[in-house]
């Protein structure tokens, strides 16, 4: 058994009267990729965004159940959430790079959590480019604004400034849906790459994804679980029909 | 088939957008007219106090003494023309971060409550009538004031606290605008590196609507710049430049309101005012120019 870098336990989530997440058990191996799927509307990016907090910030959205991470429940009350999301880092669906230079982009996240020396600072960006493969890209125009980057460009960049603060687990809502096949194989290349380090939870619309890049998968129908197994399983031999039906394109 | 044909070519049609044209034509023209009539009677009457009674452009804009009605006349708009600039950058420098944290209230804080509450009331402080400003400010600001600090009460400070009040609305409003427009996406990516709210505020979204931030300002400064009333009646309207923040002294608006129905058309003293409403103009005319500038660069 794969050590478990974060497990949720009957997970609820509702807006207002609406139940969009309905008591759902998952638990994320450390260093491996786990891909979420099913159709439109299902709770998938409901569900991501309750396990770093996000969904703190909207209003209405209440999250009930327990999310263990080592030996806590992150979601009791009286958790510092600001701590937890730096430890769980997330990719957006569209890139959204701060309006700053690309070297600011990066250095945001560790300035803020003291890293103040210029010298780590300047390790930790080339470090965070390196590994999200955009220094060769970037080198000479560190100090230039980030939004003058491609789309595939400030989503690499989007990650390696998720990179820099040093997370355990990075979750990614549709991260390459937005971008055009070359960079898509990029970030599929890149997720590759990091998993020998972080836990990753993938969101995606393409089955090929999800084959090609993760370890398990999650299928999600209305609010629930219907079957979490290796991917291998999932896309050859499901258990169930919903799955097989899902996968192979009947519905959704 | 053969009806709609003769549709394409009917008259009637042709005639409607002859008339939308020029009826549109003729509204921009007279408004064309009006403002270029307005720019050239204010010009011709603020250069003919240079052109026609001889009085030096630099004595008018650095001369300290404003006399124009003694043996020797004198015409020095310098103080008008400090307290002018003082008055509306001191208002903008009080109401810029009262309005900021304000919008901020209103669009990260507390939406609901803002937006149905908060801010109709300070929308609603735009629609007070600027006596009523003068008058509140003359008799709460400038007696607190003379009891607080030495000096006379009236003077700089009162009048920049009065249009502070005055243009928060104006920053207010835009800075509002400039927040709800922001990406959400921006301020979840700062969320989701393990900042605070105030470090997305202040890091993020702060920085990300500057140059509408500004916009807003300088809108404020223009505004503030061309109030008469309000200020007139709360700084005391000495043509000196003050010692202290709570001293009488004079704007170019006070300077014309106050004088402007003692003088007769044509003289050297009428003409003297109508130079300081030239220079008023050329200023409105440099923060319309920033304006657009600012906003150029917020849409990069
Ligand atoms: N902020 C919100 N307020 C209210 N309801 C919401 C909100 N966000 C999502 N929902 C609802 O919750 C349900 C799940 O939405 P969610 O965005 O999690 O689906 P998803 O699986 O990510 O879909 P997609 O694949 O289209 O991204 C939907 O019914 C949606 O309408
Ligand atoms: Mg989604």
């Amino acid at each position: 058994m794969a050590e478990i870098a974060l497990s949720a336990k009957n997970l609820s989530v509702h807006y207002g009267a609406h139940g969009a997440v309905r008591n759902v058990s998952l638990d994320f191996a450390a260093k491996s990729v786990t891909a979420l799927i099913g159709p439109s509307g299902c709770g998938k990016s409901t569900f991501l965004r309750s396990l770093n907090r996000m969904n703190d910030l909207i209003p209405n959205c209440k999250v009930t159940g327990e999310i263990w991470m080592k030996d806590r429940d992150i979601n009791a009350p009286g958790t510092d959430v600001v701590a937890i999301r730096q430890k769980i880092g997330m990719v957006f669906q569209r890139p959204n790079p701060f309006h700053k230079s690309i070297y600011e982009n990066i250095a945001y996240g560790p300035r803020y959590h003291g890293v103040k020396n210029k010298k780590k600072l300047d390790e930790i960006v080339e470090e965070s480019l390196t590994r999200a493969a955009l220094w060769d890209e970037t080198k000479d125009r560190l100090h230039k604004s980030a939004l003058a980057l491609s789309g595939g460009q400030q989503q690499r960049l989007c990650i390696a400034r998720s990179i820099a603060v040093k997370p355990d687990m990075i979750l990614m809502d549709e991260p390459a849906s937005a971008l055009d096949p070359v960079s898509t194989a990029k970030i599929e290349e890149l997720i590759s790459e990091l998993k020998r380090e972080f836990c990753i939870v993938i969101v995606t619309h393409n089955m090929y994804q999800a084959a090609r890049v993760s370890e398990k998968t999650a299928f999600f129908l209305t609010g629930q679980v219907v079957e979490y197994d290796s991917t291998d399983k999932m896309f050859t031999d499901p258990e169930r029909a919903e799955t097989s039906d899902y996968i192979s394109g009947r519905f959704g | 088939m053969a009806k709609s044909y003769d549709r394409l070519e009917g008259k009637p049609h042709l005639t409607e957008e002859w008339v939308g044209k020029a009826y549109t034509f003729v509204c921009i023209m007279f408004l064309v007219i009006t403002i270029s009539s307005m720019v050239y009677f204010v010009a011709s009457k603020g250069l003919s106090t240079f052109l026609v009674n001889g009085v030096n452009v630099g004595d008018l804009l650095t001369g300290l003494k404003w006399n124009p009605e003694a043996d020797i006349p004198l015409f020095g708009a310098l103080p008008f023309i400090f307290g002018s600039f003082s008055t509306s950058i001191l208002a903008a420098i009080i109401a810029a971060p009262l309005g900021f944290c304000a919008a901020v209230f209103m669009v990260e804080i507390a939406p609901k409550f803002g937006r149905k509450y908060m801010q109709p009331v300070i929308e609603l402080l735009a629609g007070i009538p600027s006596v009523v400003y003068g008058f509140v400010g003359l008799s709460v600001i400038v007696p607190f004031f003379r009891d607080t600090f030495p000096g006379q009460g009236i003077g700089i400070a009162a009048g920049a606290v009065v249009l502070a009040v005055m243009i928060l609305p104006t920053i207010t409003t835009i800075a509002t605008d400039a927040l709800a427009a922001l990406p959400a996406g921006l301020k979840e990516g700062s969320y989701a590196l393990g900042s605070t709210r105030y470090q997305t505020i202040s890091r993020i979204v702060l920085p990300t609507t500057l140059p509408a931030q500004m916009t807003g300002i300088v809108l404020g400064i223009a505004r503030a710049f061309g109030e008469a009333l309000a200020v007139q009646m709360v700084i005391g309207n000495a043509p000196h430049i003050p010692h202290s923040l709570f001293e009488s002294t004079s704007t170019l608006t006070s300077a014309i309101t106050l004088s402007m129905g003692n003088t007769s058309m044509g003289s050297v003293h009428n003409n003297a005012l109508w130079s300081l409403a030239l220079i008023l103009m050329l200023m409105t005319f440099v923060f319309v120019f920033i304006i657009r500038m600012l906003e150029r660069r917020s849409k990069l």
